[in-house]
């Protein structure tokens, strides 16, 4: 097991920048996730790491040695794959002890090894088979079992569960959890899923045109965002964006005034200043219903969104739309008007112009940004 | 599918006309080696004069006797059979580096590299044959068995090439990519994960480069002079004298050269009807 060090890692094709001056420190035993849309660059920075693809400038080092110019198999690392790259001639059991064979690990220790694995990923009755005789899940297991038999410096994955149906899905992501409580090696994990992002990371890397946005732990990515792309990009369902002006009004109250006219309370946020123009984000967890209509904003209903545990009704707020989370049973119709309130401890404010986010002035010096 | 309805009498005409037409196809195309079979067992004295006949009225071996026993063909066909095998062998082998990296690879020239290996083959090989002959000539590879390996691997390297290259790109690199993380160089990886994975595309280059160069004529005829450096095909004209041809000894030494040839596709068969219908079901 090592630490990971990408300092300033760049990478071009041709005139084309596909990073820009990545910097990531990842802890020895630490389990990273790189997320961001499609076409951001994830795999491109994972395969940086595993030595498949060249370093345009900048340097990466695991355990303390610089890499840069190291060949993948000099670098100790095991990679799954998103198509899970499986031998297809040989069986699962060969698959799984390869590169213990090209290390000339010795034949009752290579037995011992594949037989403890496929004990653990459940594979032991499948060792004899031929990838093309195994279900999606298995193949995933071997892909797994693959990485894990060697014992390596670090695990990278590259969307290992994307081509997994939904449950089998949510089963493997805690299954690699587990695997990597008990094993503790360094994991760095690509997904442009953010509910994996979440689930998974001790700490998540929300990247964006090559650019990382964002680096921290789950909570605080989600309850403190650095900006508008990291808080769009994460939660489910999104977050809302309404444009407005920023206000402070007479008693000191500070708030954000819609196009509408409608006026949102929000804490006063560092760095703003009056009639700026800024983004107010609310999650739709943080929007309440006002049942009396007592001091809400009046707003038309447009759909209405049964989701089992919770509903999510769609309205219609100065021109855009606007989803509200409840764990109520509503029992109004569409097209009514409901009131609505915003919880002014949980919104944010964003810099329209540098889409960045102005965090209350209560909050603590911290967001790390890129 | 359900082309044909569901009454037997049109399933009936639907498969009957099916195997028909197939049939059809397989007698057209097989008739020749039917015909070249027969006229190799007619006796001589018979062969004129009893007219046109599905099969001769006695047939005899005298002619295969003849022309393993009496005649230089023996030494044509081992002739054929080190150059034909030769030039398989070095141009499969060329063409599965060269396919890979094509393959695989981006690299300054490529494109250029692509249009020379396709303007090779646009010229009809009449037109290069003085120029072959010159060049080859003060190297004293004219009249040489080398010789002729030389150009045919040169001619058939660039369909070749294109050809494993196909069969390489059907080849995802995730596989290496894998290999040379489970600690694999690229070379490695290519010999132990992607060439057994390519056994069928090299059969069939194999199978086509062996058939093209065992019945080349045209070089074979023009640049080597000497009995002992003759091919097989070169060889089938000795049968045909000023004053007249000898049909059955001719035909004889066809048969007798078509096994190789049959012998070398058995044995690659299950490759390669692998690599065909693989190559089909990806369209
Ligand atoms: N070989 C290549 N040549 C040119 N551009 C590439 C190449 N590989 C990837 N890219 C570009 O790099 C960007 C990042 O790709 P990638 O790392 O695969 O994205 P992600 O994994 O985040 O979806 C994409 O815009 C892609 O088009
Ligand atoms: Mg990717």
């Amino acid at each position: 097991m090592a630490s990971i060090e990408i300092s300033n890692a760049v990478k071009s094709y041709g005139a084309v920048d596909v990073l820009h001056g990545i910097d990531l420190d990842i802890q020895d035993g630490e389990f990273i996730v790189l997320v961001g849309p499609s076409g951001c660059g994830k795999s491109t920075l994972l395969r940086m790491i595993a030595g498949l693809e060249d370093i345009t400038s900048g340097a990466i080092s695991i355990g303390g040695t610089v890499v840069n110019e190291l060949q993948p198999k000099d670098r100790d690392i095991a990679m799954v794959f998103q198509s899970y790259a499986l031998y297809p001639h040989m069986s699962v059991a060969e698959n799984m002890s390869y590169a213990l064979t090209l290390r000339k690990t010795a034949k009752e220790k290579i037995a011992d090894a594949i037989t403890n694995v496929a004990e653990i990923l459940g594979l032991t009755a499948l060792l004899e088979r031929r990838p093309k005789a195994l279900s999606g899940g298995q193949r995933q297991r071997v892909a797994m079992g693959r990485a894990i038999v060697r014992k390596p410096q670090a695990f990278l994955f590259d969307e290992p569960l994307s081509n997994l149906d939904a449950r089998l899905r949510e089963q493997m992501r805690t299954e690699i959890r587990k695997l990597h409580r008990r094993l503790g090696a360094t994991s760095v994990y690509v997904t442009h899923d953010q509910i994996e992002a979440m689930t998974m990371a001790d700490r998540i890397v929300a990247m964006h045109d090559g650019i990382i946005q964002q680096v921290g732990s789950p909570v605080e990515i989600y309850d403190r965002p650095a900006n508008i792309f990291v808080a769009s990009f994460i939660g489910s369902p999104a977050m809302n964006f309404l444009k407005g002006a920023y206000e402070i009004a007479q008693n000191d109250t500070t708030g954000i005034r819609l196009t509408d006219g409608s006026f949102v309370p929000v804490l006063p946020a560092r760095g703003a200043t009056a009639n700026q123009t800024v983004t107010l984000g609310a999650r739709p967890e943080h929007i309440a219903l006002v049942p009396d209509g007592n001091g809400g904003i009046p707003a038309r209903v447009e759909l209405i969104e049964p989701m089992g545990l919770s509903t999510l009704v769609h309205v219609s707020l100065a021109g855009n739309p606007v989803k509200i989370f409840t764990l109520d049973r509503p029992d109004f119709a569409v097209d009514s008007f409901i009131h609505i309130a915003f919880d002014m401890e949980k919104v944010h404010v964003f810099d329209t112009q540098t889409e960045l986010r102005l965090p209350p002035e209560s909050e603590p010096h911290m967001a790390r940004t890129a | 599918m359900n082309v044909s309805g569901n009454s037997p009498a049109r399933k009936l005409v639907y498969w009957g006309s099916h195997y028909l037409m197939i049939g059809a196809f397989v007698v057209f195309a097989l008739f020749p080696l039917y015909w070249l079979l027969k006229v190799s067992v007619t006796p001589n004295d018979i062969l004129y004069t009893e007219g046109v006949r599905m099969w001769p009225s006695r047939t005899t071996w005298e002619n295969y006797f003849f022309v393993l026993t009496q005649s230089n063909f023996p030494h044509y066909f081992l002739n054929s059979v080190i150059v034909a095998g030769t030039t398989a062998i070095v141009t499969t082998m060329v063409a599965a580096v060269t396919g890979y990296s094509f393959s695989r690879f981006a690299f300054r020239g490529k494109m250029i590299i692509v249009a020379l290996m396709l303007i090779t083959q646009m010229f009809p090989l009449v037109m290069l044959i003085a120029p072959i002959f010159k060049i080859l000539a003060p190297l004293g590879l004219t009249d040489s068995l080398t010789g002729l390996i030389i150009v045919y691997t040169a001619f058939n390297v660039p369909f070749a090439t294109f050809l494993m290259q196909s069969f390489f790109d059907g080849i995802p690199k995730d596989l290496e990519e894998a290999a040379m993380i489970d600690g694999n160089t690229r070379f490695q990886a290519f010999r132990r994960i992607i060439l057994p994975l390519t056994l069928p595309g090299v059969a069939a280059t194999l199978g086509f480069v062996f058939t093209a160069a065992w019945s080349e004529l045209l070089f074979a005829l023009m640049l080597v002079s000497s009995e002992s450096a003759s091919t097989f095909p070169v060889g089938l004209l000795s049968f045909v004298s000023k004053f007249s041809v000898d049909f059955g000894q001719m035909m004889a030494a066809g048969v007798l050269a078509l096994i190789p040839a049959c012998a070398f596709f058995l044995l690659i068969q299950r490759y390669l009807v692998q690599g065909l219908t693989a190559g089909a079901v990806k369209g």
